[in-house]
């Protein structure tokens, strides 16, 4: 525990906290909170502590929950954003049903956040900007008309531009849209080579939604005949193309003389991609792949010769005159010369296709040019807020969602001790007494005479059959949130002595895993997990090969807790 | 929670190390962390950084670090924790330190590392913050700080903020203020002094059409003390001070702030009336108030730019005229003017025609640079500039035009400094010292204005 202060008061009012029979009692309970907050002593480390310590607590009713928001409110005000940020996770975790709530202090906290965004502090300043862009995922409108605190200047470091070209992406709206654009295209030229293809591809996400303007500054930026930027531009130009297909016409327009300025392999493939695709526009396109067709054979990189095929074969069908001299040129090279397999079945498989005739060649090659709906899928639907809020003043934004994921993977796999997957590191947010949890775990076995045999094996083959000639003896639904960890779960399962024959991927939807047990006395308990992502709950499916309640019972109370001490620690 | 702290020189020596956990491998991880900050992937941040699988003990932990007067203050913690409040106490740690020894730098520290080790040991016990105050911690701290060789011309690079601003202005001696909290606690002959700055920095955007897209001033009331503690201090601002956009007092134009906030140490029961700031401050550093102002600046701003560009394309000469105007009132003056000003590619020839002698311009790192060493309020510069840019062909399907001027040249950038001047006109019009003089004579007492820029951006 951290020091708090000297006096005998805070010892008591620690123990108070953490004492279950006052957290039973509102009354009592309220009263300790009040004392805590009102403890003037307190410094900034301490106050950070205490709101780590109330996240803890459930209140037990509306009037109490808004009881205990009022007396915290000042910490809002705090000079200290740590105070600040940890007062604002205890909020918003805490109003999880009242989304007006968690918006109201959302707004609140705003100033905090972009004096922070803006201290002299780069690492402070990193450290808000991350949450911010964690703020906008919720609320895409919260940051729009403070557009201007997030350009960047030219002495800051590397990271933070990037962090904040992301930030101006995500919260461009129609009024500021002129501006932040002018803003983005400025960064396009700069001699940081990495920032430049950064606010390229700012713009060509912001193009997603303004296309006309984008495309208008990307087309000006290929003036520029500069290697890392051309190749960029052409890149976002497809992926655009795909996205948006009502500005094909001014890509293609705009795509002779990028060729000579190409000499990386992305770019190599985006533009030829195009010139396949939506060659039959562009009066020049069969010259420049034949100019590819022509160096093939210094060209260094596989996949822009698989691109190549695959493009001219395309090209091919839309202006066969001008393009099957060079076509059976290509074939012939990437048959008899090349030495990459790939290429060369590729090439192959070409030639036997087209020997099955045009007509085969259109069907199988005249895919789809665009994708409309793909859009809608990518621009995520707005997220809860309550899907971050215990992500809150944590690391997690800091590294960003994903990496924490592979992050936190990685840790798992290398913890394989006998234990659970350690609670301590999440107990900040975690349950009130996950020690506690752990041990009943282990306990409940001997305690209701239910004894699960250790290395008890059951083939899928075999899991299947039973299964399906067994009737279900228990069928009931547990709470749950969130996605789920199917390595924890099974780790956590084995500790248990239940086994895991089969299991969906995590994020697969509705997510399902079949588990089987075997008790001392011969026993099998079959069960079927199903999580249906949109009504928050586990629901389980017990099959028993001996009618007992007795054991059933227990079983599916061990069950229950494993999933309740895995689904506590996920929220 | 943190299980490690350690301090690296900018070349990743470690200076200070410091366990407070045991959990973890060992020295290495110090040279484990800057391994992986020099080898960071470019799009990567360096500020958080985790170490997986890197061998048996320091598995999965996570680094946090700031970079503070050229050092790297690092901490390492197997916890998910607040990023916000663990960069706080780093960055407060380092206060510490430069309170304590006087200030913070490679040769401070490596003088000083019982002392730091001292502290640090009263300040987190077992990975968790005991305090942090100046007050607090003068009763366990019995090692006295090595104080650095008295000033030299050699030196003058760590001055600091404090006490010395330019060689040119008359101000307390540079090294006072970069002396040890607690120099000596027998040595009575002491200077009572107290150093109160009030800083700001102005972050502006204009457009090209010399229209104002963003003003920004974030400003703040520093104070560094040397006095006796429990002696109260009273610092008079601004009258026409205000707070927020309704809030208008007196008849005159006044002084007004978005956003305030204060010490936790300061009193603010005379402030709505008398905007006083009552305090008692500890010895150390200190920042007594944090304000911020944007868009509606009281005072024009301090520079206009007015470029002209000539861009001959056939000839691939550009032609660059750059006015400045100071608009600073006729008795200030700015100091270290710089501009900067990025040029398309493949520039490779500069010549110029400056206004004065004393001022420099030269090419570096695909920019411009246009050094004025000093710009008197109410005076113009102007410098012309002629480059060549071969090979830089035109947007396809445009007739020559002279007035566009090519892609990648500008925004212009401006960085500066203005002393005894504050952009939002907040002044401290006195600074009361109620202290019972004890033999000595009266405690000095340094005030002073600056403001400096942050972000100043001209685009063209």
């Amino acid at each position: 525990m951290p020091y708090l202060g000297s006096e005998d008061e805070v010892k008591e009012l620690k123990k108070a906290l953490c004492n279950p029979h006052i957290q039973a009692d509102r009354l009592r309970y309220r009263n300790v909170i009040q004392r805590v907050i009102r403890m003037s002593k307190l410094d900034q480390w301490g106050q950070a502590e205490v709101l780590n310590f109330l996240l803890r607590y459930q209140p037990r009713s509306e009037e109490e929950l808004f009881d205990i928001l009022n007396l915290l409110d000042s910490f809002l005000k705090s000079s200290s954003p740590g105070v600040v940020m940890g007062a604002t996770k205890l909020f918003l975790i805490l109003a999880k049903n009242f989304p007006h709530v968690q918006t109201d202090v959302l707004m609140q906290v705003k100033g905090t956040l972009l004096a922070a965004c803006s201290s002299e502090s780069r690492e402070l300043c990193f450290a808000a900007l991350c949450h911010v862009r964690q703020v906008l995922h919720s609320l895409p409108g919260h940051f729009s008309s403070h557009y201007k605190k997030f350009f960047c200047s030219y002495s800051e470091p590397h990271y933070i531009k990037l962090q904040k070209v992301e930030v101006l992406c995500e919260l461009v709206n129609d009024e500021n849209v002129q501006q932040v654009l002018e803003e983005l295209r400025g960064y396009c030229t700069d001699v940081s080579a990495d920032f430049a293809q950064a606010a390229i591809f700012a713009i060509g996400s912001i193009a997603r939604t303004y296309t006309d303007q984008c495309v208008q500054i990307l087309t000006e930026l290929l003036g520029l005949r500069q290697e890392h930027i051309t190749t960029v531009v052409v890149q976002t130009f497809r992926d655009l193309v795909w996205l948006c297909p009502q500005c094909t016409e001014a890509v293609c327009q705009a795509l002779p003389g990028c060729e000579e300025s190409i000499q990386d392999s992305e770019g190599k493939q985006a533009l030829i991609w195009l010139l396949g695709v939506h060659g039959k526009r562009i009066p020049n396109a069969p010259y420049v792949l034949e100019d590819f067709v022509e160096n093939v054979k210094s060209e260094t990189f596989p996949a822009v010769k698989m691109e190549l095929l695959t493009a001219l074969l395309r090209l091919f069908l839309s202006r066969p005159a001008e393009c099957q001299d060079m076509l059976g040129r290509l074939l012939y090279y990437c048959i008899e010369e090349e030495k990459d397999m790939a290429v060369r079945d590729r090439g192959l498989f070409y030639y036997r296709l087209l020997l099955a005739g045009i007509d085969e060649v259109k069907r199988i090659l005249r895919s789809p040019q665009s994708d409309p709906s793909l859009r809608l899928l990518e621009d995520q639907a707005e997220r809860p807020v309550n899907s971050w809020a215990s992500d809150f003043n944590t690391l997690v934004p800091v590294y960003g969602k994903a990496r924490w994921a592979t992050i936190s993977k990685c840790q798992r796999v290398e913890r394989h001790g006998p234990e659970l997957p350690n609670t301590a590191s999440f107990a900040t947010s975690g349950p009130l007494i996950p020690e506690e949890n752990k041990e009943r775990v282990q306990e409940l076995p001997d305690s209701r005479a239910l004894m699960l045999v250790p290395n008890h094996q059951l083939t899928a083959e075999c899991f299947e059959k039973t299964w399906l000639s067994l009737k279900v003896a228990h069928q009931q639904v547990f709470p749950w949130q969130g996605a789920v960890h199917p390595d924890t779960l099974q780790m956590a399962l084995q500790v248990v002595n239940i086994q895991t024959i089969a299991m969906n991927r995590a994020g697969a939807q509705p997510w399902k895993a079949y588990l089987s047990a075997q008790d001392d006395t011969g026993c099998l308990f079959l069960t079927e997990l199903l999580l249906e992502p949109e009504n928050l709950q586990m629901q389980i499916s017990v099959k028993q090969n001996k009618a007992r309640t007795e054991t059933l019972n227990s079983f599916i109370s061990v069950l229950e807790t494993v999933i309740g001490t895995i689904g506590d620690i996920k929220s | 929670m943190i299980s490690q702290f350690f301090i690296l020189s900018s070349k990743g020596d470690p200076l200070i190390y410091k366990d407070f956990r045991g959990d973890s491998g060992g020295r290495d991880v110090a040279e484990l962390f800057y391994r992986k900050l020099t080898g960071l992937p470019g799009d990567e941040s360096p500020v958080v950084m985790v170490t997986t699988g890197g061998g048996g003990h320091h598995d999965d932990r996570h680094f946090i670090h700031i970079r503070h007067s050229g050092l790297y203050l690092v901490a390492t913690t197997s916890e998910n924790i607040s990023p916000f409040s663990l960069l706080e106490l780093l960055s407060r740690l380092a206060t510490l330190l430069g309170d304590y020894c006087g200030s913070l730098g490679e040769a401070t520290i490596s003088r000083n590392v019982a002392l730091v080790y001292e502290l640090l040991d009263e300040v987190l016990d077992y990975g968790y913050v005991q305090t942090t105050s100046t007050e607090m911690l003068r009763n366990f701290i019995q090692t006295e700080a090595v104080v650095s060789k008295p000033f030299s011309l050699f030196d003058l690079s760590s001055v600091g903020l404090f006490g010395a601003e330019t060689q040119q202005s008359k101000v307390a001696p540079s090294s006072a203020a970069s002396r040890p909290v607690l120099s000596s606690r027998s040595d009575q002959s002491q200077k009572n002094e107290v150093f109160l700055d009030v800083v700001e920095r102005l972050s502006v955007l204009i457009a090209s059409n010399g229209s104002l897209l963003k003003v920004d001033v974030q400003g703040e009331i520093r104070l560094k003390s040397f006095l006796p503690s429990g002696s109260e201090m009273r610092i008079g601002l601004t009258e026409e001070f205000c707070v927020g956009k309704s809030e208008l007092r007196g008849y005159g134009p006044g002084i007004r702030v978005d956003e305030v906030s204060f010490h936790s140490s300061v009193h603010l029961d005379e402030f709505e009336s008398h905007r006083i700031l009552r305090l008692q401050p500890p010895h150390g550093e200190l920042t007594v108030m944090r304000y911020q102002l944007s868009d509606d600046l009281p005072s024009p701003l301090p520079f206009r730019l007015f470029p002209s560009v000539h861009w001959d394309r056939g000839s691939g000469r550009l032609q660059v005229y750059l006015k400045l105007r100071c608009d600073l009132p006729p008795k200030s003056q700015a100091l270290n003017v710089r501009l900067h000003l990025p040029l398309p590619r493949g520039v490779v020839s500069l010549s110029q025609e400056l206004s004065s002698p004393e001022q420099k311009a030269e090419l570096g790192e695909g920019a411009l640079r246009w050094d004025l060493p000093r710009v008197q309020g109410g005076s113009q510069l102007s410098g012309l500039f002629q480059m060549d840019v071969p090979g830089l062909p035109g947007p396809p399907g445009q007739g020559p035009s002279t007035s566009a001027p090519p892609l990648g040249l500008g925004p212009a950038s401006l960085s500066f400094e203005l002393p005894r001047h504050t952009c939002s006109g907040l002044q401290v019009r006195f600074l009361r010292l109620a202290f019972r003089p004890c033999g000595n004579a009266n405690p000095h007492k340094w005030v002073r204005h600056l403001s400096h820029s942050d972000a100043y951006v001209i685009r063209i």
